[in-house]
């Protein structure tokens, strides 16, 4: 059956017929187009007479098919849709093709503006004959969230969620929740005791009734999609029974083995083999560290369980894994630091007195391994003169080409501390200082006041090989101060390297899990950089706070809360819309070869044994369409982007670009000899 | 068969059809698999009169040509589309023929001849001509004239074209039947079809619409491949998938109709039968399906995967396919000299 | 029209998340750049199929574009990576078939790349400019001499038929 479409070609004021001759393209898409019906050229499509015309046509006209040529479809194709919809007609049965943004924009020719946009007309015709009806899919959603990662910005949107009356899994890897925020001493720029503002929301998720907290617990396996994820979490084994346990700590008291904590501590400070964290973790219910116990060296000791009250030591635990199932994940795994023995010629690790901000974090917090006392690696000798080096790792080719955000406002905490402190001298060496945020330039120029010291220049050596008797015994940095263009060396007690925020080593892999991308640089890569920062590609899928990229408290607490938020209206609307552009297996003719069951990340395609046959799981399809092009037999079409639909947009686009046949025309071919 | 005789659009259940079966640039393969649906072969002789096979039994082209249009029921073509000849050939069956069948892969695909497109006339002829080449001994460097003057007149040969065409690109196909050689047993399913008079609709392939996995008894997992290899590099474990042992199978990309013959006698398909049902181009199937499962994401290994593996993508890819796929032929030269 | 300078035809596969909105935003930006790319929208670089470039090539264009997001930056993860193995076994075999490697080619630009992606157009249809027409499409048809041939035949037949008739 021939269709009926109507070509609507669109002036966007000048902005299309400045450069294009749109009524003469109208005109023309109308008199030499198959099956056009109705072609016209309008001022303004998307203006609600534009878009009256197209419904009125649809009606009257009858039409089966709307092209409209006009900007992008990221910008209208949503409202030429809803016209064709309003006039009875199936959405999918329109299409938008863009002549201004990849046309009239960008090409100084009108001639061959012109032209170019007949072909993209010309190839929307072709198309849309093909295209097919389609019918959104609708699935309810789940009131339960899953929330991956216990710091900052994960508390807050657990703690929205949980508030607002819906249920809660927060899973944490680590013993406690807390994140980075718990510790660090100070917040910068207002310098409130970063404990005393976690610590009340850390026990108050603690203790809500609406949150599952999982901590000592990672994500094992997510299946399902938005609005009915299955999820899988391994809840590793604390070897301490958890109801049982009071958190009484006397076992951590009692256990005999120390060890120095690289995690909490970042390295400045030993814990037990048996521990909690810090003093106010939650939950107070220690762990066993196994590559450390005693009982698990050598089956000795067992000095936990024999002391503990409520015989609550556990040595047989084995992981659990535990099935939830979720309508929504928020993704709030954050950051790891830097490695600075990536940059050598900085020392760190080689000269003692070379720190990275994180352990200097643990060095001036007041419940740190030195209750809060600047001294050097000794333990005993205040540094006299400090200096702190930014953009360790970060703003570097090398290692990562992003501003990771935070050092220049942390150096600035650092510096003031330092000063308030001791009476050591402060020497900070930037690149550019950065201090964007409410009241943050303010305290960098407090910090000016207070007499920190900034040379501005990037640091080629941190060295303890003096030249000069003022040096010796000294770290001496190497920098050229850029404002006065000369090499200059620094001897100085201590040097804080400003680390960068990096992604978390294992940030792909649970990407992966659940079905989002990382950008280059490893972070979550969110659905719009502006207009859509915490939902991601996979719909049910939000991302907050570091993992993202780099950001400060506030920052990653707002994201807490929109994600929270986003969630919240999934929930509240019951049910989501999942767009109809999916694949599908014919699976009378599918072989099961198995070319298409991994193309997938999303694992939408399941093969079924039985009949020996691929499947696709509508629910989990995103559709790409990779798995299309990949099947060898042809038996994989891609609803709106079928092959059918592709052949004739190119058919359509290459109208002029077929020579002229020379002998084929079948009226010049002789007939064969007959006797008749 | 005998009681309910076919009716072959005579309107008269009683009388016979007429069958032509004509080969073009073939290797007479299609007619020995004709052959070999033994003696159902006196069914069809039942059926239909022979009008024409020049394999296997004496026929006039001029007989043909006094027919009537359309006085032929069946006509099976097998073979491609060469020379000015075979196009003739082609352009009269197709006027005398109710129903023309593409048979075999040359006539729906071009097959192993249609490989010749990636040589023009004058490359082939150099080829075929030259004493140069091993097998050729030609001293006084003859070479086939299309237009020969001898004393009583013009002699004419056929001209030789520079591209392989496959039926379809020459006249108007109604049914395809494919294969190198289309299966007998395939053969006389599809003749069953014809007899039965309950045909599919025009241009439809008669036979299966999946592929030769379908009919591989090998277990298969999924794919990953980090090298391909060449069939006298390994011996292929027998109960694994071929291409997951780096194997460059073509049975996943090709339609079943065989039952899977190399698969079962641990080699792999090379394609024989084609094209899936609805497959635009066989070999763009096969290379993407390969492609995808290529392990690695770096650009180079990928590039060195493919150089090593697939020294030759068209032999691989458009062995049987070359004539009928979207690109047709090599890049052809310059236009050869009109003399041959 | 007086110099005909050759404008190539090319048609371009981008991509629905990065490069389609590379080049919406080199239109937003006023980034001029060569009119002589057609864009065909499709998801992902990995939607597109060795056939789709056939067809453009059979069909008359003289070069194909297709356009990804940045490996490791897909919008479905990784599929791109499946369009880079095919883009490499694609050109391959159309190199055997004897098309240039500079008709056929991957590029990478992400949503923010508009200028990237103008500039990646410019530098393709220069290229394209100087290797010539590709004119695939005449590429199989046979010179006049077949029509000659077939009409020699025809007459020949004939001839022969008045004789035994």
């Amino acid at each position: 059956m021939a269709e009926k479409i109507g070509v609507y070609v669109c002036h966007c004021g000048s902005n299309i017929a400045g450069k294009v001759d749109v009524e003469d393209i109208a005109k023309w898409a109308g008199e030499n187009l198959d099956d056009v019906a109705v072609s016209r050229d309008y001022k303004f499509m998307c203006s609600s007479l534009g878009q009256q015309m197209i419904e009125e046509d649809i009606k009257k006209e009858k039409l089966t098919r709307v092209v409209v040529g006009a900007c992008s479809p990221h910008l209208h194709e949503k409202t030429f849709r809803r016209a064709c919809s309003n006039a009875g007609m199936n959405p999918y049965l329109m299409d938008l093709t863009n002549i201004r943004e990849h046309c009239s924009w960008v090409h100084k020719d009108r001639a061959q503006a012109t032209e170019k946009a007949r072909a993209l007309i010309s190839a929307a015709v072709q198309r849309v004959k093909y295209q097919e009806p389609l019918e959104p899919m609708f699935v309810d959603v789940n009131p339960a969230t899953l929330v991956i990662g216990g710091g900052i910005a994960g508390l807050q949107a657990a703690l929205e969620l949980a508030d607002a009356g819906y249920h809660v899994y927060l899973v944490e890897r680590m013993p406690s929740i807390g994140g980075h925020m718990a510790q660090f001493d100070k917040t910068f720029p207002t310098l409130d005791c970063s404990a005393c503002i976690l610590t009340p929301k850390m026990s108050e998720a603690g203790q809500h009734e609406n949150i599952t907290l999982l901590t000592y617990a990672e994500l094992e396996e997510v299946s399902g999609s938005v609005g009915s994820f299955k999820v899988k979490i391994r809840q590793k084994a604390r070897c301490v029974d958890y109801d049982a346990c009071t958190g009484c700590g006397i076992c951590v008291e009692k256990c005999p083995r120390k060890v120095l904590d690289t995690e909490f501590e970042a390295g400045m400070g030993n814990r037990k083999a048996i521990y909690m964290p810090f003093p106010q973790a939650v939950p107070r219910v220690p762990v066993i560290d196994q590559d450390s116990c005693i009982w698990f060296e050598r089956q000795k000791c067992r000095a936990c369980e024999k002391l503990c009250p409520t015989d609550a030591i556990k040595f047989d635990q084995q992981d659990e894994l535990i099935d939830i199932e979720v309508g929504n994940i928020i993704i709030a795994t954050g950051w790891k630091p830097f490695d600075s023995k990536k940059i050598p010629q900085y020392g760190y690790g080689r000269l003692a007195n070379v720190y990275t901000s994180m352990e200097f974090e643990r060095l001036c917090n007041a419940a740190g391994p030195t209750n809060g006392k600047i001294v050097m690696r000794d333990g005993k000798t205040v540094p006299k003169s400090i200096a702190i080096v930014h953009c360790v790792g970060s703003r570097d080719d090398r290692h990562n080409p992003y501003c990771s955000g935070v050092c220049c406002m942390a150096s600035l905490k650092f510096g003031h501390l330092v000063l308030e402190k001791t009476d050591a001298e402060v020497y900070s060496f930037y690149i550019d200082m950065r201090t964007n945020q409410k009241n943050y330039e303010e305290f960098y120029q407090r910090l000016l006041g207070e007499g920190m010291r900034f040379v501005r220049g990037k640091v080629s050596e941190v060295t303890d090989a003096a030249r000069m008797p003022t040096e010796q015994g000294k770290l001496i940095v190497q920098c050229e101060d850029t404002l006065i263009g000369r090499q200059q060396r620094y001897p100085v007690d201590m040097v804080i390297l400003m680390g960068a925020l990096e992604p978390q080593e294992d940030a792909r892999e649970l990407g992966l899990k659940c079905g989002i991308s990382c950008s280059m640089d490893g972070w979550y890569t969110e659905r719009h950089p502006k207009l859509d920062p915490v939902a991601t590609m996979t719909d049910g899928v939000f991302v907050a706070g570091t993992c993202q990229g780099p950001k400060d408290i506030p920052a990653s607490v707002a994201q807490g809360a929109a994600a929270a938020a986003r969630v919240a209206g999934m929930i509240t609307k019951g049910r989501v819309m999942i767009e109809p552009i999916v694949a599908t297996i014919n699976e009378q003719a599918c072989s099961g070869c198995k070319i298409c069951n991994n193309m997938c990340p999303y694992n939408a395609i399941e093969f079924l044994e039985d009949p020996g046959v691929s499947r696709v799981i509508t629910a989990l399809c995103k559709g790409c369409g990779t798995c299309v092009a990949a099947c060898p037999a042809g038996v994989i079409t891609g609803a709106h982007f079928n092959n059918k639909q592709i052949f004739s947009e190119i058919e359509g686009i290459l109208w002029d670009a077929l020579q002229p046949a020379d002998d084929s025309s079948p009226q010049a071919e002789p007939v064969p000899a007959s006797a008749s | 068969m005998s009681e309910s005789a076919p009716t072959n659009g005579n309107g008269n259940g009683k009388a016979k059809g007429k069958l032509a079966i004509y080969w073009a640039a073939s290797c007479g393969g299609c007619e020995i698999s004709i052959l070999g649906i033994d003696t159902k072969i006196l069914d069809v002789a039942a059926a239909f009169d022979l009008v024409m096979c020049p394999c296997i039994a004496d026929g006039k082209v001029r007989d043909i040509e006094k027919m009537e249009d359309g006085e032929i029921d069946v006509c099976l073509f097998n073979g491609g589309i060469r020379t000015s000849e075979q196009e003739y050939m082609a352009r009269l069956f197709r006027q005398k023929s109710k129903c023309l069948i593409a048979f075999g892969s040359c006539a729906t695909e071009g097959c192993i001849p249609g490989l010749g497109n990636l040589h023009n006339r004058q490359s082939i002829f150099d080829n075929s001509y030259t004493s140069e080449t091993d097998s050729t001994e030609n001293p006084d460097n003859i070479r086939p004239q299309a237009v020969t003057e001898v004393p009583e007149g013009s002699l004419h040969l056929p001209i030789f074209y520079d591209t392989l065409k496959t039926l379809d690109q020459t006249v108007d196909v109604d049914y395809y039947l494919p294969g190198c050689p289309p299966e007998s047993p395939r053969i006389w399913e599809a003749i069953e079809v014809l007899l039965s008079g309950n045909l599919p609709d025009k241009g439809a392939t008669i036979g299966e619409n999946t592929t030769v996995c379908d009919y591989c008894p090998r277990t298969r997992h999924n794919k990953k491949i980090k090298e391909f290899k060449r069939t006298w590099e390994v011996i292929p474990d027998e109960e694994t998938c071929l291409l997951e042992q780096g194997l460059v199978c073509a049975g996943l990309a090709t339609r079943a109709g065989c039952g899977a013959l190399c698969p079962q006698v641990n080699s792999p398909c090379i394609g024989c039968y084609g094209p899936n049902e609805g497959v635009e181009d066989y070999g763009a199937r096969l290379l993407s399906a390969l492609a995808s499962v290529i392990d690695s994401e770096d650009p180079d290994e990928i590039d060195e995967i493919i150089r090593k593996g697939i020294p030759d993508p068209i032999g691989t890819f458009y062995r049987f396919s070359l004539a009928g796929s979207l690109m047709r032929r090599g890049k052809r030269p310059a236009p050869t000299a009109s003399s041959q | 029209m007086s110099e005909q300078v050759f404008e190539p035809k090319i048609v371009g596969f981008l991509c629905n998340w990065c490069s389609y909105r590379a080049a919406d935003l080199a239109g937003s930006a006023r980034i001029t750049h060569a009119p002589n790319i057609r864009i065909v929208r499709v998801m992902c670089s990995g939607r597109v199929d060795p056939s789709f470039v056939m067809k453009a090539f059979s069909l008359g264009a003289d070069a194909v574009m297709i356009a990804g997001c940045h490996p490791g930056e897909c919008h479905y993860i990784e599929q791109n990576y499946k369009a880079m193995r095919r883009f490499h076994m694609l050109r391959q075999t159309l190199k055997a078939m004897g098309v240039e490697e500079q008709r056929i080619q991957l590029v990478w630009a992400s949503a923010a790349e508009g200028q990237q992606l103008a500039e990646a157009i410019d530098k393709m249809v220069e290229e394209v400019r100087e290797l010539g027409p590709l004119g695939w499409s005449g590429n199989w048809e046979e010179n006049g001499e077949r029509i000659q041939a077939l009409e020699d035949i025809v007459k020949e037949h004939e001839e022969a038929m008045e004789v035994t008739a």
